[in-house]
């Protein structure tokens, strides 16, 4: 018996030798996993990344799935989903996990980023770290928006149609600009039939490709921890940081754990409250896309609703595109608007914490009021939360440069 | 215990993006109907009444009559006798034989495909909507809703639940009356007492809820036990985190 066993692992190792010879395979697996040294001292807000990646295996397994039984045909779309919802087997299963996945998404990014605001992680060296995740938000906005015309209801319609007619306030060649993202004069079977092609391969493909440069930016640079101290400064004889441990097991393990917690709240909206009140699935998208019914009541999917707001706040309609993209793009700029020489929150001055505090408030403000009909006392209340959300941007120069931050310990702490 | 803090901010925020949603209707308070799909005779008398009064002019043409008679109890045979008139395959989906060119002279709209009905307009409605039907000689059917102003639909019920008129539509200072439920009244009664009407009412409210996701009858019971199983799982990873974390610190 034990001969047999140790014949098996002799071969097994016999194989990994001979791909190893061909192929990097145990030199990959040791600087992305088992000799990749991450800081000790990681909390709550790591475990976002990873699930990050959970979610785009979610998305991209049970959207081949969808894809199978999906027809992207302005007559066939609304019913073919239908369809999937009855007649396939475990086909609603499939779909509610796709549609959740798809607010699960912007859930996990918006912490995920949040997490970076809260430890400096945007700063240098992370530079281009912060610029590939921000590549990946900006992609996964415009899948999102892509994907949410397919099921062909009337907010998919109206959406689709509101946010292209955006593009057509450029001066000069916006309206060409919109009628050639539509390929129609008004949203129709030929931009349904693009949407879709954007949506299940030229989009995810960029995003896997910015996925492997994000985690290869990582691990380059190493991770960034909670209290803003770089484990690579304090390094034993062998070169291995005294305050890292090696990713896998350690981290997997904690991962692990963590994308169990996640399914747990995941599969509670996918069972129980697959629209989530109207939230991530939303009513009117259960009536058929119709040209000629505009509904009373237009507003994107919550993700989007706080740069709607800004969009909405502005009475000027090219004013209100340019902030709106403005409110999007910005935090492109970070890691040179921060000019304070701490990363971690836990070691900055008063300054930043009110800021962040008062850009958090602002923005979940503003992704409310995007829901709501406008009124005047709406409108004031948006553009005061615009005001505050801008703020804290560009004055960041100012309020950080003049913080009264404390000393960084030179180790990381526990907790 | 700081983490425990945060998180307990985290459960906060997003228990703070759902009750957000409740507020999102808009228009008139609608009646509020509470849904049960677990009572399998009163969706079975909701199909009835869907098939004989409904399916004539709406069509449900998602839904599939045998998939209806599998998951409320109902046999082939029942079914093709008492459910289906167009058609005596079970297979088929439920379509109508009015052309949409016909329904729109008849109505001055199409009447439009119940499957999803309930997903769109939501239960609340649906029981206001089929409660709120009254007497208005300037509409083309001679009757007018207080839910869905001005809608092409004929009060199909008004044999079971009689004659409902507003009784009044302006206030004594002669300012503009917005019209509620409590101004409705019975004027001549029906085949049905208010309280059977309310509960043919509720029975095809439970039925088309049912009818705009099937899978809702069997969705929560999976749902338990994918929560079972995740629990349970959740422990042995956070013991065999446990385990390994124990070199650490």
């Amino acid at each position: 018996m034990a001969d047999i066993e140790k014949q098996v692992i002799n071969g097994l190792i016999g194989l990994r030798d001979w791909v190893d010879a061909r192929f990097p395979l145990m030199k990959t697996w040791n600087e992305h996993l088992a000799k990749y040294y991450a800081p000790k001292n990681f909390n709550f807000w790591y475990f976002f990344g990873s699930l990050a990646l959970l979610v785009l295996v979610i998305q991209i397994l049970t959207g081949i799935w969808l894809t199978m039984n999906y027809k992207p045909s302005a007559d066939d779309a609304f019913a073919s989903v239908e369809y999937i919802m009855r007649d396939v087997s475990w086909g609603w299963f499939i779909r509610y996990m796709h549609s959740t996945g798809a607010s699960a998404f912007f859930v996990v990014i918006f912490l995920h980023m949040f997490r970076t605001l809260l430890y400096g992680s945007y700063k240098k060296p992370r530079e281009l770290l912060w610029l590939s995740g921000m590549a990946l938000y900006l992609v996964i906005m415009g899948e999102a928006f892509f994907g949410y015309l397919l099921p062909w209801g009337q907010m998919s319609y109206w959406g689709a149609k509101v946010i292209i007619s955006l593009f057509g306030a450029i001066p000069l060649i916006g309206p060409d600009l919109a009628e050639w993202i539509r390929g129609d004069f008004v949203v129709s079977d030929v931009t349904l039939n693009r949407f879709f092609s954007l949506h299940v391969i030229a989009f995810p493909l960029v995003i896997l490709g910015l996925v492997g440069f994000h985690i290869f930016a990582l691990h380059e640079v190493g991770s960034n921890n909670p209290d803003g101290v770089e484990i690579k400064k304090n390094k034993n004889a062998e070169g291995i940081p005294l305050d890292g441990i090696p990713f896998h097991p350690y981290y997997t393990v904690k991962d692990i754990f963590g994308a169990v917690v996640f399914l747990i709240f995941f599969f509670a909206v996918v069972f129980f409250t697959p629209e989530m009140g109207g939230y991530f699935l939303e009513h009117a998208n259960f009536t058929p896309a119709d040209p000629f019914t505009t509904p009373a009541h237009i507003a994107p999917v919550w993700y989007f609703t706080p740069f709607y707001a800004i969009l909405r706040a502005i009475p000027d309609k090219l004013g209100g595109v340019v902030a709106m993209g403005l409110a999007v793009n910005i935090f492109l700029l970070l890691p040179w608007l921060d000019r304070s020489p701490v990363k971690s929150i836990r070691y900055r001055g008063m300054n930043y914490r009110i800021a962040l505090t008062a850009f958090v408030i602002s923005f979940v403000s503003l992704g409310w009021l995007g829901m709501q009909g406008v009124t005047p006392l709406y409108t004031w209340l948006a553009r005061f939360f615009s005001v505050v959300y801008f703020s804290f941007f560009f004055l960041m120069p100012f309020y950080t440069a003049m913080d009264n931050d404390k000393a960084v310990p030179d180790r990381v702490t526990d907790k | 215990m700081k983490g425990y803090k945060r998180l307990h901010n985290l459960v906060f925020i997003l228990s703070m993006m759902v009750s957000v949603s409740v507020s999102a209707a808009g228009g008139a308070k609608l009646m509020h109907m509470e849904v049960d799909l677990s009572n399998q005779t009163s969706l079975q008398r909701g199909a009835k009444t869907f098939v004989n009064y409904c399916l004539s002019c709406h069509s449900a043409a998602f839904m599939r009559y045998n998939r209806m008679g599998k998951d409320l109890g109902i046999s082939e045979d029942v079914l093709k006798k008492n459910f289906m008139f167009g058609t005596d395959k079970v297979g088929d989906t439920m379509k109508i034989a009015m052309r949409e060119s016909d329904a729109d002279r008849f109505f001055g709209v199409t009447p439009p495909d119940l499957s999803v009905i309930a997903r769109s307009r939501g239960a609340d409605w649906l029981y206001s909507y089929f409660k709120t039907f009254y007497v208005d000689e300037s509409r083309p059917f001679g009757v007018n809703n207080l839910t869905f102003k001005d809608v092409g639909m004929p009060h199909v019920f008004w044999q079971l639940q009689g004659v409902q008129r507003l009784t009044e539509t302006d206030s004594h200072d002669g300012a503009h009356h917005i019209p509620t439920y409590e101004d409705l009244e019975l004027i001549s009664h029906g085949t049905q007492t208010e309280d059977e009407y309310d509960q043919t009412v509720r029975d095809l409210v439970n039925f088309l809820v049912y009818l705009g996701e099937p899978i809702k009858l069997k969705r929560t019971k999976i749902g338990v036990w994918v929560m079972l199983y995740l629990f349970v799982f959740m422990i042995i990873t956070y013991l065999l985190k446990k385990e390994y974390w124990r070199d650490i610190h």
